[in-house]
């Protein structure tokens, strides 16, 4: 602790390095030792995932009580992995040296590391071992650069490109070729050229090489310049847009891809994570059922409800179980602030909604100090002694705490969890009917459900079982896998308490965005890892799916690769059949289906995905996730996943655009995305408005910068067909470079400020993104039509050139400067005909541009050593030239603009339509239906009283019912969906075959 | 639309859970854009479209002015009196007209010629003699290359050569001027008479000023030209400058189209009508062995220029193209009319495929 100041690269691996609070952690490190005597330390991750509530680190067990002395003293051994990205594992091991306790080995885990880049905080100090420094820490490895991503338009550009470059070859040979004849027959006539009798061979080779060097021209090389400037231009927008901010946060919104803005007009595919993304994920505690009885007043808030007040009250034992499970089954830690509040902090915003519920019922769960937890209910306090705690994992899909009451010293385990991770480890005797009805009315709210349950243990039984825990934390192989093994022996024969419901407020304008969007011609998939029930009723509420009679759902489902494949085929063969019937279907399939259609019906699932509009993915695991993007992928469609947490990452990162939210569950998501939004219904914007723009400005910016290349350069292929087709250039060096890079450049690039609608109008009417989506801007039939106009203006300049200028006047500057002009003044009406919106900054560019042309010319012709001298300034003075200029802009824009009307009026297009009707002020505003039902969860779910939701809610009835008949049963028109196969519950191998996989 | 957020203060602490949150987002808020119309897009645009009133006026203007430019132009034209005589065959003894290469070539045949022109209208004073080359290619690669700037510049570069073969050096001294376009100078001559008085032609200042006092040195006297074995054209005076080869200077203005007319002097007097003038050719330019043509041109001049029909005619073509554009949109108009932004064509009733139309 010297006051010399240590680089972070003169750190070493084994160092010790001792931190200050609120210093930065400059390697990864192995805690050692901390100011606190119990060992903890408290740290900040938010620069390494996002997360921003505080976490616990806590020194290994074999350092434990070592005093600041005897810490400078320390030797051991570390063994760990080799350096990985996982930031949530570190299987390692720690081995002191005498006289340091024993040789005993400790297992270490991430709960015992200081990662770079967290800060330090509540803490006076600690100490850890440097185990991985620089480029290989744990973020330094995850610092991965990202994989360049193309996008169609992209791919677009680069056929078109390579289709002018085999058309230039061709040229380049014809000419060649012709050339070489010319030279063959006419040259050797003309003697004043002096071609020598006998040549070298390669002499063949001088002709093509030289229309190779003229024709090079014709690919635009300035187009890569612009298109990055551009598309640079395009994020800042996306950066800019005040629209785009997030009012609760103040987090703008952020391209980190910079490149393919335009991809995102042209989605076709929106695969969307649940929970954070459609909803808020500030999870409130709504309702639960304890043994049996339903809790939560009409207003849907256990928490007023009076029968559970007074149960709190009378110290019910199944009430103070519960509550007790409630507080203290979790990893929350309380921090009592200066002001005697207490704050959680929750990595979960489950256990978080859990505590407070709890607080607010009177179970306060008031202080951790090391391994004794304190609580107070009713006044008084209990104190419990944790353990073990073994974490939740998302295949256990459960958590547990084995503590100890400190008072009559009995050893409980405490679960809670998913129902099919925890029902089925009910003990033998107790009835679970109350509970799968509770858990079943909770999901057809929407609500998210947790089973709470719990057991008494024998103090050998939690012995015996200790050590093998012990062992299996200290495995360096597959530690995961053994631990969830081990846990599995303890956590079983349960007594279910009840179940609590959490609800999960779907964000603002969800509904809308997602409404919108579909008119877009956008489809939606659904993938989330949450219940079936729970996920239909979100996408109901979100208009993610239609109800009956105009929505059907179809299901998939299935233990077994039959099962599967059947209830697969009956999908396909209805969604055939529909699929010309103007209805929204949509396909349900969970996990464990999607596992076994994706292995062995690949197929088959393909084709549905093609088929259907709509998807609802439930129970899919991360992977699964980034596998169903995978498959759309292949089919060529393009997608963009948005998602909100560490399990959409990989979805993310799969699809063509990553749009992350940067939500509660931490950054994860929008440091790997491409784009990062605050909310999900800034995506309507992202994608008609932002992707909309950058497609039509590329669209024309790149079909531009080829037709203005072409135009120069058919002008020099007519050009050599006067000139005995030797390869002369019309123009000079200089001038073709300026043409290239400055005078056509320059107009077009404010064609980034180009709007050919409003936003309003496209907000409006969200069905024009189709032309974006079809890619109808730029394909080989729009390309074929700048072709022509290239084609056709490089004649009527080059014709008018020579037969203007013929005779006396054919001095070769003279006319090569009057042809280049020409080109100039067409492009400044070409450039203004395309442009649909005129800022100062487009007159400025398209007229300042044609001025610059003609001041930066006089500044060429007044040099004399110039080719040029004079000859700007001979041209001005004619009469003539101006009457050229003015012949050849007639001419060339006269066709093109009688055509464009012509389709304008009589053949418009529906862009074309919305723009007359947009800037008559005319009648589309009236059109604007499409102002959306709000359909807020709440207006649903409010009036439902749990005790009748099955009269209210009859659409769910099949699900319950057990009839695994496969015809198809309508229920009456009260009945918003059909299903082929009745949802039969799903058991707890499911459970178990999740984890084998 | 929206409000815009822009104005948005300062961020309400938004984690409930979070101490750390404020340092975290006001890091962020430095980022948060400035609001102005530029960021936002929204800078104040006029959007004009194609209504049918906008584009038949643009067309109905074109045409309406267009249309009196081209008469102007073509009147201005049909002012110039212009007197055009091919000389190239007529030029050639009937017998060597079986080998008119032969009658070039040889330095013994007589290359003296005589031509009678009639003026067909006044032609006031001055009166430009061009001579018209065709199917002569200046602008060849080999050819149009094959000059030093320099070396015609300043006596100091004489030995700028580079681009100057195959007529760069004789006998290893640098040729001045190098290259094939001097080489290959024109050497036919003209001899002016009426009623066989001599006519005066003015050979001064033919060539552009800016040439000889920038392009050509009055310092560079020419040297080794046209010594070689192989004669192109025209010999050089090498005790005058070539500032002051004004036949020269116009020769290296390349021509950039085969056919080509360069000046070659000015008679300073009025030429009456039907007079006839006798020109005496002296025929030395080589231009049968590629079949070129060879003309002699007395013309006068006007505002645009020398004869051009072209423009004029174009001008009328193209205003009259745009009248008859503006009258069919018109009648376009009255019979089909069209309510812009109709919403009829807004019909969004498309197959999930997504294919209007």
């Amino acid at each position: 602790m010297g006051a010399v100041q240590i680089q972070a690269q003169d750190i070493h691996v084994g160092n010790i390095v001792w931190l200050r609070e609120n210093d930065e952690v400059p390697c990864d490190l192995v805690l050692i030792g901390t100011s606190d005597t119990q060992g903890l330390c408290y740290v900040e991750t938010a620069a390494l995932d996002g997360e921003t509530d505080l976490k616990t680190r806590v020194i290994p067990s074999a350092c434990m009580g070592m005093d600041f002395e005897l810490l400078h003293k320390i030797k051991g051994v570390i063994e760990c992995p080799n350096p990985d990205k996982d930031i949530r594992r570190f299987d390692a091991n720690l081995r002191l040296f005498p006289p340091f306790i024993d040789n005993d080995l400790c297992p270490l885990t991430i709960k015992n590391t200081l990662l770079q880049s967290c800060y330090l905080r509540n803490t006076e100090w600690a100490c850890g071992v440097a185990v991985y420094t620089g480029n290989e820490t744990k973020l330094g490895m995850s610092r991965g650069i990202p994989e360049p991503k193309l996008t169609a338009m992209d791919a677009m550009i680069d056929k078109l490109t390579g289709a002018i470059f085999v058309f230039q070859i061709v040229v380049v040979m014809v000419l060649g070729i012709a050339g070489n004849v010319w030279k063959d027959t006419e040259a050797r006539k003309q003697w004043y050229v002096l071609y020598p009798i006998e040549g070298p061979w390669y002499e063949l080779l001088v002709i093509p090489l030289r229309f190779e060097l003229l024709c090079s021209i014709m690919i635009p090389i300035s187009i890569k310049v612009s298109l990055d400037l551009v598309k640079s231009l395009y994020a800042k927008f996306i950066d800019w847009d005040s629209e785009m901010i997030d009012q609760d946060t103040g987090i703008p919104s952020h391209a980190t891809n910079t490149a393919i803005s335009e991809d995102l007009g042209q989605v076709e595919y929106i695969l969307t994570d649940k929970t954070g993304t459609l909803t808020e994920n500030r999870m409130i505690f709504r309702r639960c059922c304890i043994s049996g009885i339903f809790y939560g007043n009409e207003s849907g808030d256990a928490l007023k409800d009076v029968k559970l007040l007074n149960a709190v009250a009378g110290s019910s034992p199944d009430v103070v179980r519960f509550l007790t499970v409630m507080a203290i089954c979790n990893t929350v830690i309380p921090i009592k602030s200066k002001t005697g509040a207490i704050l959680y902090k929750a990595q979960s915003q489950d256990e978080d909604a859990l505590v407070n519920a709890a607080a607010r019922l009177h179970m306060v769960y008031v202080n951790k100090n090391a391994n004794i937890l304190e609580i107070r209910f009713n006044g008084s306090v209990i104190q419990y002694e944790v353990l073990e705690t073994l974490e939740f994992t998302s295949d256990r899909k459960r958590m547990s705490v084995v503590v100890k009451d400190c008072q009559n010293g009995k050893i409980v385990l405490l679960s809670k969890g998913a129902d099919e991770a925890i029902l089925p480890y009910a003990y033998a005797g107790q009835q679970t009917r109350a509970l799968v009805e509770a858990v079943e009315q909770y999901a057809q709210l929407g609500l998210r459900t947790l089973c709470l349950a719990w057991r008494e243990l024998k103090e050998d039984e939690y012995q015996e079982w200790s050590l093998m825990f012990k062992e299996a934390s200290s495995t360096l192989v597959d530690r995961e896998w053994r631990i969830a093994e081990v846990c599995q022996r303890l956590e079983h024969d349960f007594e279910v308490l009840g179940v609590t419901a959490i609800e999960d407020r779907l964000q603002d304008g969800v509904p809308e965005t997602i409404e919108t969007l579909r008119k877009a011609g956008i489809n939606f998939w659904m993938l989330t890892g949450d219940k079936q029930n729970t996920a239909i009723q979100i996408a109901l509420s979100c208009n993610f799916i239609s109800p009956e009679p105009k929505g059907q759902l179809l299901l998939i489902d299935g233990k077994t690769e039959g099962e599967v494949c059947r209830s697969l085929e009956r999908v396909l063969l209805t969604m055939r059949i529909t699929s010309s019937e103007p209805k929204d279907v949509a396909f349900v399939v969970d996990g464990w289906a999607l596992e076994i259609a994706l292995k062995h019906y690949r197929k088959a699932f393909t084709e549905l995905a093609i088929l259907s509009r709509t998807a609802i993915c439930c129970r899919v695991t991360p992977s699964q996730k980034a596998q169903l993007v995978e498959l759309l992928k292949s089919c060529d469609y393009r997608t963009l996943a948005i998602g909100d947490g560490g399990n959409d990452v990989r979805m993310i990162q799969q699809a063509d655009i990553g749009v992350g939210i940067s939500g509660r569950e931490g950054l994860q998501a929008a440091r790997a995305a491409d784009y990062s939004i605050g909310k999900f219904r800034f995506l309507k914007r992202l994608i008609l408005v932002h992707g909309r723009y950058s497609y039509n400005r590329t669209a024309f910016l790149s079909q531009y910068s080829f037709y203005k290349s072409l135009v120069i350069c058919f002008i020099q292929i007519f050009f050599s067909f006067i000139s005995g087709v030797s390869g002369t250039s019309l123009f000079n060096s200089v001038s073709l470079m300026a043409y290239n890079v400055f005078y056509t450049s320059v107009p077009v690039l404010v064609s980034v400020l180009d709007k050919d609608l409003s936003e309003g109008t496209v907000m409006q009417h969200p069905q024009i993104l189709v032309y974006c989506q079809a890619g109808r801007l730029l394909n080989p039939s729009t390309f074929a039509g700048w072709f022509g106009r290239s084609l056709f203006h490089a004649i009527v300049v080059f014709v008018i050139t020579i037969h203007a200028y013929a005779f006396e006047k054919s001095e070769m500057e003279e006319l090569s400067m009057v042809a280049l002009s020409g080109c100039i003044w067409l492009q400044a009406f070409v450039v203004a005909l395309e442009t649909n919106s005129f800022t100062i900054l487009q007159h400025l560019a398209i007229w300042g541009n044609l001025v610059a042309f003609y001041v930066i010319n006089w500044v060429f012709s007044a040099i004399p050593s110039s080719g040029m001298y004079t000859i700007m300034f001979r041209l001005c003075r004619q009469p003539s030239y101006w009457i050229t200029m003015f012949l050849i802009v007639a001419a060339g824009m006269g066709p093109v603009l009688a055509l464009k009307y012509f389709r304008y009026t009589y053949r418009p297009s529906k862009i074309n339509a919305l723009q007359q009707a947009e800037r008559m002020g005319g009648p589309i505003l009236s059109l604007g239906n499409i102002e959306p039902q709000p359909r807020l969860m709440e207006k649903e779910v409010s009036p439902l009283s749990i005790t009748q939701p099955k009269n209210r809610n009859p659409v769910y009835e099949p699900l319950l019912s057990d009839s695994p008949n496969s015809t198809r049963r309508s229920f009456g028109s009260g009945a918003p969906f059909d299903f082929f196969q009745s949802q039969s519950r799903l058991s707890s191998s499911y459970s178990r075959n999740c984890k084998d996989n | 639309m929206d409000t815009n957020g822009a104005t948005t203060s300062s961020a309400a602490g938004g984690g409930s859970t979070s101490t750390s949150d404020s340092s975290l987002l006001s890091k962020k808020n430095s980022k948060k854009p400035q609001y102005s119309r530029f960021t936002q897009q929204e800078l104040p645009a006029c959007k004009p479209i194609l209504t049918p009133g906008l584009v038949i006026t643009t067309f109905t203007i074109i045409g309406i002015i267009f249309i009196p430019i081209g008469l102007v132009s073509l009147s201005a034209s049909e002012h110039v009196v212009e007197i055009v005589d091919r000389y190239d065959e007529g030029c050639v003894p009937p017998n060597y007209s079986n080998d008119k290469l032969a009658y070039i070539q040889s330095s013994r045949t007589n290359k003296s010629c005589t031509r009678t022109l009639s003026v067909p209208k006044l032609m006031k004073s001055p009166v430009f003699i061009y001579y018209e080359l065709d199917n002569f290619y200046q602008n060849h690669r080999r050819y149009v290359k094959s000059r030093s700037d320099k070396q015609l510049r300043s006596k100091a570069y004489e030995r700028e050569t580079k681009n100057c073969d195959p007529q760069a050096v004789s006998l290893d001294a640098p040729i001045v001027p190098c290259g094939l376009i001097a080489w290959s100078l024109f050497n036919d001559t003209y001899g002016f008479f009426v009623k066989s008085k001599m006519l005066e032609v003015n050979k001064k200042n033919i060539a552009w000023d800016s040439d000889k006092e920038h392009k050509f040195g009055s310092d560079v006297y020419p040297k080794n030209f046209q010594t070689g074995g192989l004669i192109g054209g025209a010999k050089l005076n090498s005790t005058t400058p070539l500032s002051e080869q004004e036949d020269l200077i116009v020769w290296m203005r390349t021509a950039a189209l085969p056919t080509f007319r360069k000046l070659y002097g000015r008679i300073e007097e009025d030429l009456q009508a039907n007079e006839q003038i006798t020109v005496v050719i002296q025929n030395h330019y080589n231009t049968y062995s590629f079949g070129g043509k060879k003309k002699l041109v007395l013309s006068t001049t006007s505002w645009i220029g020398g004869k051009n029909d072209f423009i004029g005619i174009a001008y009328i073509t193209v205003g009259g193209l745009c009248l008859f554009l503006a009258v069919n949109f018109i009648l376009l108009y009255v019979i089909k009319p069209r309510a812009l932004g109709d919403p009829s064509y807004l019909s969004w009733n498309r197959s999930p495929a997504g294919n209007p139309n």
